[in-house]
């Protein structure tokens, strides 16, 4: 397995990834992070920010303010609402499936990093098939197939043959890969996957370069500008995060927002959703934690992207506690994974193939979460949706 | 009184339809039983959820309305139309092709299209759309059986916030006119039906009631009420007060 070393520059695309000579998006994302300043905001800002009917990102801005932190019970209510109105007591259901963990990358706070030793595997198509099925059987309709990022040890092809497989088993297929280039996304649209995650991690390029120290992902703006070639190629939606904890929470989670606010509006038609990770722990290094993104800082940006974006979907992640994740669903989250495991062949191998990403908390099966929507009086949905 | 609404050649008792936004069986029952529904909406989307056929939790005697919720444009719509016949769901359509993923107003033309598309296919088109006239009279010539313009953006609960081109709808096309999208209450049920609507379409105001039994008979009553008040002819209720002395009394007979 490859695992270069060589410091490339972060800011440089290499030859051969595509670049997007007609959109600015990504720069403005950067610039309005840039020029955020969350210490600016009053008490006056944010009262008005929740009670605006539609919020501008100047509105945004102050719901993830500091000053919006005695605000957060408010906040939550206004969340509630706009769940309620848009997405009733509906909450969506997936799981994640890791098919490779090969990576080229190293992202010091990953598990999959190139450098950190642990068990490395990949499925191959029965490997697949055997835990696509055996997902499948727990009645789930969802699936978001996962890599690490190598091109090498999981291409495209690899990749759009799981996703024809998944299109067997699910109705649902998405796709955490390594961000690529238009014709390869339409590729794997073909192959019947229509959501693509891509986590910028941090949208502080400066931070991303001491984080990102090799492998493709070091590019930054080509990662960036991931979700805008996916619906190029064809994708229904797309979904943003930052890895919260890596750099200010508060700039990134502005980002990604207008991020988010810009991709809607050039393009409309494209079905937008956020996650929220923070940082974990990861095999060999168990001090990973979020810093100073406590639960109730999640929670104010959780709410915020809500009220901000009423109308996209907001993923929970197993990263967080059964507890948190019962509390949220309903309030801001709209979507919820269950049955997870990050290591490679866990759904069908006594033993993990390969290892996982990094901790969850929730290990809670597909039977037990729905008995938690159920018990809060949300209603599981397992499939919203129809490839065309 | 013998007052049937009539969509496509099929009668029906009741004026109230179920929507599909947030869709479960005990709102389908509810709706059945306390509202009166006669037909439920649903997406295709969501068919084959709910651990099973959701077909076979449908009670008896009531139509079926698909809807074509997820189509971006009319080629999508016509791809859906036909799964949900496939699946069983019969020849009603409601047409609902939407490209705007924040205020997911439906997109005219494209529906327009479908209309005309899934006539020609031998469907019943029921077009979800934007209330504008020449667009409702395009959907008419395409052979849609009914109008269904939106009252308020889906989730805006601003009941209805286009009133005045309802009104205008109501008026001028010859087919039954149905309210869509956005009535959030009884009250507001009613004013549509007072004002001459067929029929309403709900959901997210009853699936989100406090109690969803009660929420469900207080919509029938309003729409009932609104009927029996348009068929008794409220005539026009003046907005301004009239002169007490008239203005044409000068006039030598």
């Amino acid at each position: 397995m490859r695992c270069s070393m060589e410091r490339i520059d972060h800011m440089q695309y290499l030859p051969d990834m595509e670049i997007l000579e007609d959109s600015d998006i990504g720069e403005r994302v950067v610039k309005a992070m840039q020029e955020y300043d969350c210490t600016r905001y009053t008490a006056a800002d944010v009262k008005r920010a929740i009670a605006a009917e539609y919020l501008t990102p100047e509105d945004f801005g102050a719901l993830l303010s500091p000053a919006a932190e005695p605000f957060l019970e408010q906040m939550a209510r206004r969340a509630t609402i706009e769940t309620q109105k848009h997405f009733g007591n509906s909450v969506l259901l997936f799981t994640p499936l890791y098919i490779s963990n090969y990576c080229e990358n190293q992202c010091i706070y990953c598990g999959f990093n190139c450098q950190n030793k642990i068990k490395r595997a990949k499925l191959d198509e029965d490997g697949i098939r055997r835990e696509m099925e055996a997902i499948a059987k727990t009645g789930m309709e969802e699936v978001l197939i996962l890599t690490g990022e190598s091109r090498k040890a999981s291409n495209v092809e690899y990749i759009g043959r799981a996703c024809n497989i998944a299109h067997e088993y699910f109705k649902n297929v998405g796709i955490e890969v390594y961000p690529m280039n238009t014709d390869e996304y339409a590729y794997l649209h073909e192959c019947g996957a229509d959501y693509v995650t891509v986590f910028q991690e941090t949208y502080d390029s400066d931070r991303y370069e001491q984080l990102h120290l090799a492998g493709h992902k070091r590019v930054f703006p080509y990662r960036l500008n991931a979700q805008e070639r996916a619906l190029r190629g064809g994708m229904r939606g797309v979904a943003f995060a930052a890895l919260l904890g890596l750099s200010d929470f508060r700039k990134d989670a502005f980002a990604v927002g207008t991020h988010a606010y810009l991709i809607q509006r050039r393009y409309p038609h494209a079905e937008i959703s956020f996650s929220c990770p923070r940082l974990r722990p990861i095999i060999n290094n168990d001090k990973i934690n979020p810093k100073d993104v406590h639960e109730r800082q999640l929670l104010q940006v959780m709410c915020a992207y809500r009220i901000f974006m009423p109308f996209a979907g907001l993923t929970i992640s197993t990263r967080e506690r059964a507890g948190f994740r019962d509390n949220v669903i309903g309030m801001c989250a709209t979507k919820i994974s269950a049955g997870v495991s990050t290591g490679i062949g866990s759904h069908t191998e006594e033993e993990d193939a390969g290892d996982s990403q990094f901790e969850i908390s929730d290990g809670r099966t597909l039977d037990e979460v729905i008995a938690a929507i159920k018990n809060r009086g949300l209603q599981p949905v397992l499939n919203d949706y129809v490839y065309i | 009184m013998n007052d049937k609404l009539v969509i496509g050649g099929h009668e029906f008792s009741s004026r109230f339809i179920l929507g599909s936004g947030k869709f479960d069986l005990d709102l389908i029952h509810a709706a059945v039983e306390h509202a009166g529904a006669e037909i439920v909406t649903l997406a295709l989307r969501r068919v084959n959820s709910f651990s099973g056929n959701i077909l076979e939790h449908i009670p008896a005697g009531v139509t079926l309305l698909p809807n074509t919720s997820g189509a971006r444009n009319a080629g999508e719509a016509v791809k859906i139309a036909k799964l949900a016949r496939e699946a069983g769901c019969g020849e009603f359509i409601k047409i609902e092709v939407i490209h705007d993923s924040k205020y997911l107003l439906p997109d005219n033309y494209e529906t327009a299209r479908a209309c005309e598309m899934l006539a020609k296919e031998g469907f019943i088109p029921m077009p979800y759309m934007y209330p504008d006239l020449y667009a409702a009279r395009d959907m008419v010539n395409a052979g849609a059986a009914a109008i269904m313009p939106l009252a308020a953006p889906i989730g805006s609960n601003q009941g209805l916030a286009t009133k005045q081109f309802i009104r205008i709808l109501i008026e001028e096309i010859d087919l039954p006119i149905i309210v869509d999208a956005g009535i959030g209450k009884p009250s507001q049920a009613c004013e549509a039906m007072e004002m001459g609507a067929a029929a309403i379409m709900a959901n997210t105001a009853i699936a989100t009631a406090g109690n969803i039994v009660e929420m469900a008979k207080a919509f029938r009553h309003a729409i009932i009420a609104g009927r029996t008040a348009y068929l008794a002819g409220t005539g026009r209720v003046l907005d301004r007060a009239s002169a007490s002395s008239p203005l044409t009394g000068f006039l030598q007979e």
